[in-house]
């Protein structure tokens, strides 16, 4: 049976370029903040890696910060700035956020508001997959003196919306308000640039670019401090501590150049194979739909609603076929959930319930969209049956 | 075949769904999530409705090498079957919830999903045993007297029961255990579950209380001479001797024991274990595992309990009302309404029907 992975935006293969230095590094021995020739090698290696990443996402060496995963860089940007200001002014107590974050953003937000008395101001979202401006920009000058910080996702995970992040950095620079942006799904596959963007802060993930998993990086403006999540040594610049992750480190960095080199010539292949995956989807299932706007959207994710059906099921008899896609997500006990990003965006929970989430990437081909021609009209007819049979 | 193997967790279903596979079917390991809110942690034991048993599921799928998923039927398994048990309790019966279960959400909901998905049925590690037959499949009691779950099933009609794979019914329990060892499941001495999943602290009484109040009213005897109170009516079983509080001695000092539970006056009436005797049981909502019992009398066994003993008797039905009538040998007592009543012909099921009536 064939295997076909549409599930990119979850994570991605490994690139070949990045596989081999992550096994080259983690042949090295020495901690890269021991003062002796094997330190010192490794940290050269690290040190390399910070600047290319710098380089390819617009920022400093400095102000890269290697974590342990994206879901940690965006802990350290919202706990961290959230602290941070407060301590400065104790006024400072309003989150802004986007009502369709990523979970790594939304449960630090909301952890906060409960445990340390922030007030969350969530921007709601249009059904086409975009944060309400205006919103945004009276919440802003409303609350001006309040507010701890602003993040906004860069790009959506689930629809793949882009968001006007330079416009907000604009609006929230008049008030002196950090910005931060979630940008693991934009980093790599789209144009981004710290500096441009004129951010405060910005998360970005290894394994969703050919990178290996256990690696992303906060990247924060130099000279601003922002409070530590983790104590005990201060490897990256004083603000996470734990052994620097050599391997990882360099295999992101190998990753990230292979990622960005072919950029664009990828965002093309990409966008071209969703643009037939989603025609096939048209003339296979003409009542399927689209739940995102087109326009400003990254190149491989389409989100689909196949009414009548639950995504649970739709999983089920794909995976059967071979074909990877996704839901929205799992609970502890891994129950699937209508995806909150799709709430946000005004569907209903039935309408969330029978929606999928296809995520292509430059390793996917024509032949697998003819694959998943031969199975879709038989995956959805056993969907609406076993969709009957509970209703 | 393509079959879903139900995996709760626990070493029967991981062996069931284990056995299926080596005998050649395309199975599939499913995980139903019982609970809107599961618990991390199983507390004592009870396999069914937390984290931790979709674990173990898991890793039971992993090691048989199978696919696995979680479908949810919580909202399904509260609406068939704890709505239905409160009201039950409500009502002044007794109800079986597993039973319930059964016959509502393994071989209805979920069966009633696979098939429509494409699968052939569903595997359970249930103890029983079904045979081919001319009047299609039978259902029979496992070989294990101590687990035999024939009593359970037999709320299966023959059409679930035409999808409902049980391969453990040949096998003792003991084996079952030593066969998950040597498959090298991490479940293989994980303790049996047992009373109620939904219930997980173990206090049936006290959860009742809980969601249906506890509203005081008189314990009285036969005479309706009153005699304590109780907290609550239907916390009480139908021959419950203990825990009545009652500080009147009979004259005779004979025990008492609750007769009747009445709801709507909020009595419980009690009385000398003579009153408890039962010779005729009545049964509603007859479900026939073979071929339907007729109004011609016939010679059987009735069980009233999920390991009670099986009673000699005469059983008929009537037929166009679904009811199921019992005359039984010798007398039994202490039975409660709500209770099922299942008929053997031998170790075969004939079928089952819910107690109405007692005599």
């Amino acid at each position: 049976m064939p295997r076909v992975y549409f599930d990119n935006a979850a994570t991605t293969p490994i690139n070949d370029v990045a596989l081999q230095a992550f096994v080259d590094q983690a042949r090295e021995l020495g901690n890269p903040s021991s003062h002796h020739g094997y330190g010192r090698e490794v940290r050269k290696n690290v040190e390399e890696a910070r600047e290319r990443i710098a380089a390819l996402a617009g920022c400093e060496a400095s102000e890269v910060i290697f974590t342990g995963s994206g879901t940690e860089a965006n802990n350290l940007a919202i706990k961290g700035i959230f602290w941070k200001r407060r301590s400065e002014n104790p006024k400072r107590r309003v989150i802004i956020i986007s009502t369709f974050e990523h979970h790594a953003i939304l449960d630090p937000v909301h952890w906060l508001a409960e445990e340390e008395g922030a007030e969350v101001i969530e921007v709601p979202v249009t059904r086409e997959g975009f944060i309400n401006f205006e919103f945004l920009k009276s919440a802003l000058e409303n609350r001006s003196e309040e507010i701890a910080l602003v993040s906004i996702i860069h790009a959506n995970n689930e629809v793949g919306t882009i968001q006007p992040i330079s416009e907000v950095v604009r609006l929230a620079q008049k008030y002196s308000i950090p910005v931060h942006t979630d940008a693991i799904q934009s980093f790599g596959k789209i144009p981004l640039n710290f500096a441009e963007l004129g951010l405060f802060a910005m998360t970005i993930s290894a394994h969703k670019i050919g990178g290996p998993v256990g690696v992303g990086a906060l990247i924060l403006k130099r000279g601003e401090d922002v409070t530590p999540l983790l104590h005990g040594g201060g490897q990256e610049r004083d603000i996470r501590s734990g052994t620097v992750n050599a391997p990882s480190i360099v295999a992101f960095a190998s990753a990230a150049q292979v990622a960005i080199r072919n950029r664009e010539k990828n965002a093309l292949y990409v966008a071209s194979l969703r643009d037939s995956l989603k025609e096939t989807i048209k003339a296979d299932v003409p009542d399927a739909i689209f739940n995102a706007a087109e326009g400003e959207h990254l190149p491989g994710i389409l989100n689909v609603r196949f009414p009548n059906t639950e995504s649970d099921s739709l999983l089920l008899l794909f995976d059967g076929e071979g074909i990877a896609c996704s839901t929205g997500s799992a609970c502890s006990a891994g129950v699937q959930q209508p995806s909150h990003v799709l709430l946000a965006m005004g569907l209903s929970e039935k309408e969330a319930r029978s929606s999928l989430r296809f995520s292509l990437g430059a390793e996917n081909s024509r032949a697998d969209i003819d694959y998943f021609h031969t199975c879709i009209k038989k995956v959805i007819e056993r969907a609406r049956a076993a969709y009957r049979s509970t209703a | 075949m393509k079959l879903i193997a139900a995996m709760s967790g626990g070493v029967d279903s991981a062996v069931a769904a284990a056995r299926a596979k080596e005998t050649g079917h395309e199975v599939i390991g499913v995980h139903l999530a019982l609970s809107k809110n599961p618990k991390k942690y199983r507390s004592g034991a009870r396999g069914c409705c937390t984290i931790e048993d979709s674990h173990d599921a898991r890793r039971a799928a992993d090691r048989i090498g199978i696919p696995f998923y979680i479908w949810d039927m919580s909202d399904e398994f509260h609406e068939n079957v704890v709505e239905n048990f409160l009201a039950e309790y409500a009502s002044g019966r007794t109800p079986n919830p597993c039973l319930r279960c059964n016959e509502k959400i393994k071989f209805a909901a979920v069966l009633d999903r696979a098939k429509a998905m494409g699968f052939d049925g569903v595997v359970t590690g249930h103890y029983a045993i079904t045979k081919e037959s001319d009047s299609g499949r039978l259902l029979y009691r496992a070989i294990d007297p101590l687990k035999d779950q024939s009593y359970v099933l037999a709320v299966l009609n023959r059409e679930q029961l035409q999808g409902a794979f049980f391969p453990l019914g040949d096998t003792t329990k003991e084996d079952v255990r030593k066969e998950a060892s040597a498959r090298g499941l991490t479940v293989a001495n994980k303790p049996d579950s047992h009373d109620i999943c939904f219930v997980p602290s173990g206090d049936n009484a006290g959860w009742l209380r809980d969601r249906l109040g506890s509203e005081t009213g008189p314990i009285v005897d036969e005479s309706g001479t009153k005699l304590g109170e109780h907290k609550g009516a239907f916390t009480y079983t139908i021959g419950q001797r203990r825990g009545l509080g009652i500080t009147i001695p009979t004259p005779t000092g004979e025990p008492r024991y609750v007769l009747r539970i009445e709801p709507k006056s909020n009595t419980v009436v009690v009385g000398g274990r003579e009153s408890l005797a039962i010779k005729a049981i009545s049964g509603e909502r007859a479900i026939w595992c073979g071929p339907a019992a007729t109004s011609q009398k016939a010679r059987g066994f009735v069980q009233v309990r999920a390991h009670g003993e099986a009673h000699p008797c005469t059983y008929w039905s009537e037929t166009g009302e679904g009811s199921l009538h019992a005359e039984l040998d010798e007398p039994i007592f202490g039975l409660a309404t709500g209770q099922a009543m299942v008929i053997y012909d031998g170790d075969r099921v004939v079928g089952s029907a819910t107690i109405a009536g007692t005599a």
